[in-house]
C-alpha cells in the first residue's frame, strides 16, 4: 500500500469513528436540550423550595419531592452499598467455586429482573407487613435495584488489583482480613466509587419500584414508616395530569433529576480524583 | 546452631506440579546467601517456602522442615502472619503500593500492626528510609505518591518498607532485575551494610552479582538443590559438573 492510500484510510477511518462518537452523544444532547427548553421556565426559587399548590392553583414546587428522592437515595445506599461492596469483595477473593458461581449468577438475574418486579417484592415483604406505604419500603425497593450493580463492579474492580499488591501486604506479616480492607479495597475504590454512581443514578429515576412502596407524598417528609414524595412519581403523576402549569413543572422536575444525578457523578470524580488512585 | 535458615526434606508443588525435590540446607546467620540457577528451576518457589508465602498461591503446598533463626516454620499452630513479620520478603518487581504515599508505603506494616504513635513512625521511616539508601532523595516528598518514584526508587522504597518492621531475615528475590547499574550497585552496598544485623537470602540471575554479596551460594536446577558451598569456591572450583557448566554459561 502506498503512503498516500495509507493515510487516506486513516482520514475515512478517524471520520467514522468522530461521527460514530457524535451519534452516541447526540441522543443525550437533544434530551437535555429538550428538557431545558420544555423545563426551564417553571424553574424557579418557588420550585425548589416549596409543596405542591392544591389542583387548580398555579405556582408552588416539588421541594418535597427533591427531599424525598434524596432520602430515597440515601436509604438505598445505606442498605445496599455494604452489603454490595463486602458481597463484590468476598465473590473476588473467594476461595470457594459453588457459592461464589451461585451468587454471581442470582446478580446477573437480579440485574435483569424488571424493577416493577422488584417494587412488587418490596410491596409483598415490607408494606404487607407494615400494613402501609413508607420510605423505608421505597428505599429497599431501590437498594435491591442497586445491588448486583454495585456487587458485580465491585467485584470486577477488586479483581483488578494486581495480586502482586496483596502479596506484597501478606509478605509483611499483616493479617489477611487487613490487607483486604486495607490495602486490596483502596486501590481498588476509584472503580468502585465510580460503579456506585452508576446504581445511584440508575435508581435515582427509577418509577416504577416506587409506586407501590414510597407511593408518593404531597407533604413533606412524615418519618421513615409513612409513604413519601419522590421526583419520578411527581414527575409521572404530573405528566398524566390535564393541567399545563403541571406539565411544566414535570419537566422542570426532569431536569431537576438530571441536574442531581450530574452533580452527583461531578462530586463523585472530584472526590476520587484528590489522593493517589488505584485502579480506575 | 539453632540460628540462621535450616531447610530439611522441602518438597513443594502447584497443584500437580512438583517444583521443588527434597532441598536441604542450612544457611548462616548474619550472612548473604545467594541462590542462582535457570528460570523456571524453582528459586522463587524455594524463598516463599521460607516465610510461607508459598500457601499463598491456591493450590500450593509443601512438605518438610524449615526452621528459621530457631523457630519452625511448619510447626502445626505456628501462625504465618507472626512468621512473615520475622521474615521480611523484597519482590522482583518493585510493589510500593499506589494508594499510598512514600511515608505511608514505609510504615505501612507498623501501622496495621497496630502502631498508632506518630513519634514512633515517624522514627522509623526515617530509620528505613536511611538504611535502604533512599532517605536523601525522598525526605522532602514523603507525601508523594510511592509510584511515582522512579524504579529504583520504588525497590528501595519497597526493601525500606520490608526492613522497618525490623526482621531479622530478608528475603530478595531478584531486587535489581529490573534496575539499571547504578541502582543495582546502590541495592548491592546496602546488602553488604544489613549482613551485619540480618540474615539475606537473594536469588539472582547475575554471577558477578551473586559474587559480589554474598558469603555462600547455591545452585539449583530443575527443582534440586545441586551444589552448595562458599561463594569463591562455588565460582572457581565447583564440585559438580552442572554447575560448572551454568557457571561457565554452558548451559543449554
Ligand atoms: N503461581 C504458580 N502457579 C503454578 N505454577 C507455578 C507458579 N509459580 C511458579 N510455577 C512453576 O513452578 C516452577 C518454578 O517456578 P519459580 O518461579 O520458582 O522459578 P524461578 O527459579 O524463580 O524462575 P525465574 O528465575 O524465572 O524467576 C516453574 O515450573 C513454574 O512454572
Ligand atoms: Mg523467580
Amino acid at each position: 500500500m502506498t503512503p498516500a492510500a495509507r493515510r487516506g484510510i486513516n482520514i475515512v477511518m478517524s471520520g467514522v469513528a468522530a461521527l460514530a462518537a457524535a451519534l452516541v452523544v447526540l441522543p443525550l444532547l437533544v434530551i437535555f436540550g429538550f428538557l431545558l427548553w420544555q423545563g426551564a421556565s417553571a424553574v424557579n426559587v418557588d420550585f425548589f423550595l416549596h409543596l405542591p399548590k392544591p389542583v387548580g392553583e398555579a405556582g408552588g414546587g416539588m421541594a418535597n419531592a427533591i427531599v424525598g428522592t434524596l432520602i430515597l437515595v440515601v436509604l438505598a445506599a445505606a442498605l445496599g452499598l455494604p452489603l454490595g461492596i463486602f458481597g463484590g469483595l468476598y465473590l473476588a477473593e473467594s476461595r470457594d467455586r459453588r457459592l461464589p458461581w451461585l451468587a454471581r449468577f442470582v446478580a446477573d438475574v437480579l440485574n435483569g429482573v424488571p424493577s416493577i418486579v422488584i417494587g412488587i417484592f418490596a410491596y409483598t415483604v415490607i408494606v404487607l407487613p407494615m400494613k402501609r406505604f413508607s420510605a423505608l419500603a421505597g428505599g429497599f425497593a431501590l437498594a435491591v435495584i442497586m445491588l448486583p450493580i454495585v456487587v458485580r463492579t465491585s467485584e470486577e474492580m477488586v479483581r483488578l488489583v494486581p495480586s502482586s499488591m496483596r502479596e506484597a501486604a501478606l509478605a509483611l506479616g499483616i493479617p489477611e482480613w487487613k490487607v483486604l480492607l486495607r490495602v486490596v479495597l483502596p486501590t481498588a475504590r476509584a472503580g468502585i466509587i465510580t460503579g456506585v454512581m452508576v446504581a445511584i443514578a440508575r435508581v435515582a429515576g427509577e418509577t416504577a419500584p416506587l409506586l407501590f412502596t414510597a407511593f408518593g407524598n404531597r407533604f413533606w417528609h412524615q418519618g421513615l414508616d409513612q409513604p413519601i414524595a419522590a421526583l419520578p412519581l411527581q414527575i409521572f403523576a404530573y405528566a398524566i395530569a390535564p393541567y399545563d402549569d403541571w406539565h411544566r413543572q414535570a419537566w422542570a422536575g426532569a431536569l431537576t433529576l438530571i441536574g442531581l444525578v450530574f452533580v452527583v457523578s461531578l462530586a463523585a470524580r472530584v472526590v476520587t480524583s484528590g489522593r493517589f488512585t488505584g485502579v480506575r | 546452631m539453632a540460628d540462621g535458615i535450616l531447610v530439611k526434606d522441602l518438597n513443594a508443588w502447584f497443584g500437580d506440579h512438583h517444583v521443588l525435590h527434597d532441598i536441604g540446607i542450612a544457611m548462616a546467620p548474619k550472612a548473604v546467601t545467594a541462590l542462582i540457577g535457570p528460570s523456571g528451576c524453582g528459586k522463587s518457589t524455594f524463598i516463599r517456602c521460607l516465610n510461607r508465602m508459598h500457601e499463598v498461591v491456591p493450590g500450593a503446598r509443601v512438605t518438610g522442615g524449615v526452621r528459621v533463626e530457631g523457630q519452625d516454620v511448619y510447626a502445626p499452630g505456628v501462625d504465618p502472619v507472626q512468621i512473615r513479620r520475622k521474615i521480611g520478603m523484597v519482590f522482583q518487581k518493585p510493589n510500593p503500593f499506589p494508594t499510598m504515599s512514600v511515608f505511608d508505603n514505609v510504615v505501612v506494616g507498623l501501622r496495621l500492626g497496630g502502631m498508632r504513635e506518630r513519634a514512633v513512625l515517624h522514627e522509623a521511616a526515617e530509620r528505613a528510609l536511611r538504611q535502604a539508601a533512599l532517605w536523601d532523595e525522598v525526605k522532602d516528598a514523603l507525601g508523594k505518591s510511592g509510584v511515582s518514584l522512579s524504579g529504583g526508587q520504588q525497590q528501595r522504597l519497597c526493601i525500606a518498607r520490608a526492613l522497618a518492621v525490623e526482621p531479622e531475615v530478608l528475603l530478595m528475590d531478584e531486587p535489581c532485575s529490573a534496575l539499571d547499574p547504578i541502582a543495582t550497585a546502590k541495592i548491592e552496598e546496602l546488602i553488604l551494610e544489613l549482613r551485619s544485623t540480618l540474615t539475606i537470602v537473594i536469588v539472582t540471575h547475575n554471577m558477578q552479582q551473586a559474587a559480589r554479596v554474598s558469603e555462600a551460594t547455591g545452585f539449583f536446577l530443575l527443582g534440586e538443590l545441586v551444589e552448595f558451598g562458599v561463594t569463591r569456591q562455588l565460582f572457581t572450583n565447583p564440585r559438580d559438573k552442572r554447575t560448572e557448566d551454568y557457571i561457565t554459561g554452558r548451559f543449554g
